[in-house]
């Protein structure tokens, strides 16, 4: 096991041309003595959309957590962009502070910083609730305020970490389109931690299935966007990765069925 | 067997959370309550009246609500009740305020910093087991039967609610927000004026309304066991001359104190906190 140990977070890639913008190396987590992560080896070129699937606890957001520098590593090295975010499971605003002051949280507020948050709310079709707090907020629109929060100061690496489990089935559909959009728009790195296999189908360039500590599987995707969630490509592949998810389809082929794991 | 279109496994609902009493009350609603919340009383009111005026009630015992009202009047009429009132809110005024701030800057202090806590939290949890009317009779001993022994026992009671609250406060902030703010590189005094202040201001509220009644208990208790001066002294006053009419009086005035504090710490509650679900009025 590499021990190089470095702070998760700091830039470990160097002066290298054309390094990739994310890069993991041997990196491991331990929890109790078992690793959760065990020797992961991952690299992202930039504007890449990368999806993690993998059954419960096997360190998906741990590994997204890694990579916001939440967490350090207990071996490897974890290179990231400097400028990341974080839109996290639940929209977690600040509830004193009106929509606005929380999409530019990190930023001294000003009427410039307040036009930075509207136009970030404008994206993300927001832009009348900039005055509003967040209790008035359906879940959906608080999900997106976070993304705009996220947004707002143009990250080269944006981290999902199940963002839209918690919404309601039709409000997540136009978050897939919202975030498909906004990822066109700025084209960051995108990690998106997630249950749905459909989700990640629809989203990303690239699927990862992790498994036991471990990249089980790495699917490169290239099928043109916006996707069509009923396309037989995506059908084919979403019986792949349930198989590799340890779910037995058996004759269940339904091409609408949304399988959470 | 799974349904073929099985769209939400963890659906939440999308609609805004509607606050309990913003506005969703129609006005007939509001009129019917009020009413039945006076009827009560008024009933309360005309049984204690039917008992004094039918001779089940001694007047030494309990006055009619007349020779009350009467009472109040010649409180009122001859100045004593105003030159007593000036002197007790006085009192109250100044050991609420320094009592609440030095346990607003104490709790901050413990709440924000871990050295804050580690210093301030363990006598500060000491001291609070400690009645504070268990040191009235110190007190006078340290500082004579003047006003400072009671505004000193006034800051006493004020001091732990608030410093309890605001700590408290503090430290319950969903850990989940400070971790957003460190991803977001928020820095310490960022965290501590735009996330920690903020959330735990109504938890602050709390303390402050909490240590405002203290505060008037404490003067109360202050004033009936050593005073010349003062609403508690002039029940102690009443009560030795077998004026139960005033001593019932005053006791009616503490209540319209109790009543009026309650009012005032909802609208600071109301303008301070808006982005709280809306409080009854």
């Amino acid at each position: 096991m590499n021990t190089v140990r470095l702070q998760a977070g700091s830039d470990a890639i160097g002066p290298r041309a054309l390094a990739p913008r994310v890069a993991l190396q041997g990196v491991s987590k331990i929890y109790n003595g078992r690793a959760v992560l065990d020797g992961i080896d991952l690299d992202l070129a930039p504007g890449e959309f990368l999806a993690v699937l993998g059954p419960s606890g096997t360190g998906k957001t741990t590994l997204l957590r890694l990579l916001a520098g939440l967490e350090r590593v207990d071996g490897g090295t974890v290179g990231v962009p400097k400028v990341h975010s974080v839109v996290f499971q639940e929209p977690r605003l600040v509830p004193g502070q009106r929509v606005w002051k929380n999409v530019v949280v990190s930023d001294r507020w000003s009427a410039a910083s307040r036009e930075r948050a509207l136009s970030a709310l404008r994206e993300v079709g927001l832009q009348d609730k900039a005055q509003s707090w967040p209790k008035d907020l359906s879940g959906g629109e608080a999900q997106r305020v976070a993304l705009a929060r996220a947004l707002v100061h143009e990250p080269e690496l944006l981290l999902l970490d199940e963002p839209f489990a918690a919404l309601d089935a039709l409000t997540r559909i136009k978050m897939h389109a919202l975030v498909d959009e906004l990822w066109r728009a700025h084209l960051p790195t995108v990690v998106l931690v997630t249950h749905d296999i459909d989700e990640a189908l629809l989203l990303a360039d690239r699927v990862i299935v992790l498994r036991e500590g471990k990249v089980q599987r790495d699917i490169a995707l290239s099928e043109p966007r916006p996707r069509d969630r009923s396309s037989a490509v995506l059908g084919r592949l979403r019986t792949g990765l349930l198989r590799d998810l340890g779910v037995d389809q058996g004759q269940h082929t339904g091409v609408a069925q949304q399988v959470t794991v | 067997m799974m349904s073929p279109v099985s769209l939400s496994q963890t659906s939440k609902r999308e609609t805004p959370s509607t606050p309990p009493f913003a506005g969703g009350e129609r006005w007939t609603d509001t009129a019917v309550r009020l009413l039945v919340r006076s009827l009560v009383v008024l009933l309360i009111v005309a049984l204690w009246w039917t008992a004094s005026a039918s001779g089940s009630l001694s007047a030494d015992l309990l006055p009619s609500p007349a020779q009350v009202i009467a009472a109040c009047v010649g409180l009122v009429s001859d100045g004593d009740l105003a030159q007593a009132l000036s002197i007790s809110l006085y009192r109250a005024f100044v050991g609420f305020f320094i009592g609440s701030g030095i346990g607003l800057v104490l709790g901050l202090f413990a709440g924000l910093l871990k050295v804050g806590e580690q210093l301030v939290d363990a006598p500060m949890q000491i001291f609070r087991a400690i009645p504070f009317i268990a040191l009235l009779p110190l007190f006078i001993t340290w500082f004579g039967i003047g006003e400072y022994s009671k505004v000193m026992l006034i800051i006493s009671a004020t001091i732990f609610p608030v410093y309890l609250n605001t700590y408290g406060g503090a430290r319950n902030v969903d850990k989940k927000l400070i971790e957003m703010a460190r991803s977001f590189k928020l820095s310490s005094a960022r965290i501590a004026l735009r996330i920690v202040l903020p959330t735990s201001l109504p938890s602050i509220f709390v303390g402050l309304r909490y240590s405002s009644s203290t505060a008037l208990l404490a003067l109360v208790v202050s004033e009936q066991l050593n005073a010349s001066s003062g609403i508690g002294y002039l029940l102690m006053t009443a009560n030795q001359q077998q004026n139960s009419d005033i001593v019932i009086a005053i006791v009616i005035v503490y209540a319209i104190f109790g009543v009026l504090l309650d009012m005032f710490w909802r609208l600071a509650e109301h303008f301070a906190l808006p982005w709280r679900a809306k409080i009854a009025l």
